[in-house]
């Protein structure tokens, strides 16, 4: 059963813009990207926005709707009740290019800041091996599609700016906590963590975890994991002093 | 009809698109948590007035908060020369712990720091440097009263044990010791669900299969794991039945109220 809606819809750039008010015709079963491909086609086919896959797999078509950092082709619209007003925002932490779309580069600069895997020689017969069992944490990580929703929630970065250059964010505590707990991985990147990416800017409120649309535990099974390694080298004077009498390494 | 109305990217104080009604969790967090940490205040310092006594005279029903009860031995000891609550101990442990902990920091840095009030809803402060300076990195020794709260656990179950039993009536059971028990269930659950804990037994690691004792650890690592998913669950309802059971002992020991059980025949 069709019905029509009215979704307020931003339309600008960095130097002015405003909320535009659409009517929209919305078909069952439709997710929010449909109904901005419906105003493209029928009422603005200037509005710019972001999409590739629209299947939650790409994470290209992040944004904000009724405020919250959510992907447009995974809001399905019968979660507003009739009558509810409906606005979709561009992501409020990276600056704006026009309407919908967003500049996130910050993220793939920040990515070539993190060293890569580096595994440790192989075994004789020149092979890897790992047990599933150790790598299971990390394959949780690999699931994230890089949406930047976390990164778009998090306050820190969100609502200070100025600490992008100390913060890489939550997207990149992900990555190097799976890059930290892999099983072969011989790179040390704590100090990148505690220095350089700033882990102890996290004051654990979990936005980034309940954003996420990979369902990942990003705070209990990444960052908090991170915070307790860079306590071990950096704020543990236990640990300290046993690694120096001891020189025991983490297996 | 398209018309321009507003600009959505200005950042301050509570700025938000939400509509919904974001402010529901925090103020219930606040409420809750100044009501159950105040009535916890109040009563480690309140041995008068109509609720004074803690312990129900003839029995082994102490309140939990009171336990363990080494301050009263010295306060004995000193004469009354310098007054010291039995449950200032508590102060080196269970407060802390709690004070440190990854799941009442989300809690109270939303609710009382405003840092930020909910997701996607403007941080109050003009700048934010979290955790990395003084005083708040300090919740890094969050693992070192982790290792204090781990004694209470013990101590608590030895406390509900011995509530029991009745010195000259022998071994029963009533409404009030089973809710000893119940409590230091609860308090031995939040503790064993601690991130900490979850780090120290194996989190850690990075490789489990490497050796009997790493494969030994990740077997620990999957419960802690799985209680963990439940901590705020468990930090909830240990702090809830604390305040609860506190508030029913003294009743009991004040008269107010007869505790059930087997000794007095229901």
């Amino acid at each position: 059963m069709n019905e029509t809606v009215n979704v307020r819809v931003f339309r600008g750039d960095a130097e002015s813009g405003g909320w535009r008010d659409y009517a929209v015709e919305v078909e069952e079963g439709q997710v929010v990207l449909d109904v901005i491909h419906r105003i493209q086609a029928t009422q603005a086919p200037d509005l710019a926005v972001r999409w590739n896959c629209k299947a939650g797999k790409c994470g290209s078509c992040s944004a904000e709707i009724n405020g919250q950092p959510r992907l447009m082709c995974m809001t399905r619209m019968n979660l507003f009740a009739p009558g509810e007003p409906i606005t979709v925002a561009p992501m409020k932490t990276w600056p704006l290019v026009r309407d919908l779309v967003t500049d996130v580069s910050f993220n793939y600069e920040t990515a070539k800041t993190i060293p890569a895997f580096k595994p440790r020689p192989p075994e004789a017969d020149g092979f890897w091996r790992m047990q599933q069992e150790d790598i299971e944490r990390g394959q949780e990580f690999r699931k994230c599609i890089e949406c930047f929703l976390c990164q778009d929630v998090c306050h820190v970065i969100r609502d200070h700016p100025a600490n992008k250059a100390a913060f890489a964010g939550p997207r990149f505590f992900v990555r190097l906590a799976e890059l930290e707990m892999h099983p072969l991985d011989t790179e040390d990147r704590l100090e990148l963590a505690r220095r350089d990416a700033g882990v102890g800017y996290c004051n654990i409120t979990k936005c980034c975890t309940e954003v996420c649309p990979e369902n990942i535990h990003i705070t209990d099974n990444a960052i908090i994991p991170l915070k307790e390694r860079v306590a071990d080298r950096y704020f543990d004077p236990v640990r300290w002093l046993g690694g120096k009498l001891f020189g025991r390494r983490r297996p | 009809m398209a018309q321009a109305v507003a600009a959505p990217l200005r950042r301050g104080f509570l700025t938000t698109l939400r509509h919904d009604r974001w402010w529901v969790e925090p103020a219930l967090v606040f409420v809750s948590l100044s009501l159950f940490f105040g009535w916890l205040t109040a009563s480690i310092v309140m041995d008068w007035g109509p609720f004074g006594n803690y312990e129900v005279e003839g029995t082994h029903l102490l309140s939990p908060v009171f336990e363990p009860t080494w301050l009263t031995a010295i306060n004995a000891d000193w004469k009354g020369a310098w007054y010291l609550s039995p449950a200032f101990i508590v102060l080196i442990g269970p407060v802390p712990f709690r004070a440190t902990c990854y799941y009442y920091r989300r809690a109270y840095y939303r609710s009382y720091f405003l840092s930020p009030p909910a997701c996607a809803v403007g941080d109050v402060a003009p700048s934010y440097r979290g955790e990395s300076r003084f005083p708040l990195i300090m919740q890094n020794a969050h693992r070192y009263v982790m290792y204090v709260a781990l004694v209470f656990v013990p101590l608590l179950w030895i406390g509900a044990i011995r509530s029991f039993h009745v010195p000259g009536e022998g071994w029963g059971i009533g409404i009030g010791s089973v809710l000893l028990a119940l409590n230091a269930f609860l308090l031995m659950m939040y503790t064993f669900s601690c991130h900490s804990l979850r780090h120290f037994v194996g989190g850690g690691l990075n490789c489990f299969s490497c050796s009997a004792w790493t494969r030994a650890r990740k077997r620990v690592w999957d419960y802690v794991s799985l209680w963990n998913e439940g901590h705020r669950f468990w930090a909830w309802s240990s702090l809830l039945v604390i305040v609860a059971v506190d508030v029913y002992i003294r009743l009991v020991a004040n008269g107010q109220i007869t505790d059930p059980n087997t000794w007095s025949r229901f």
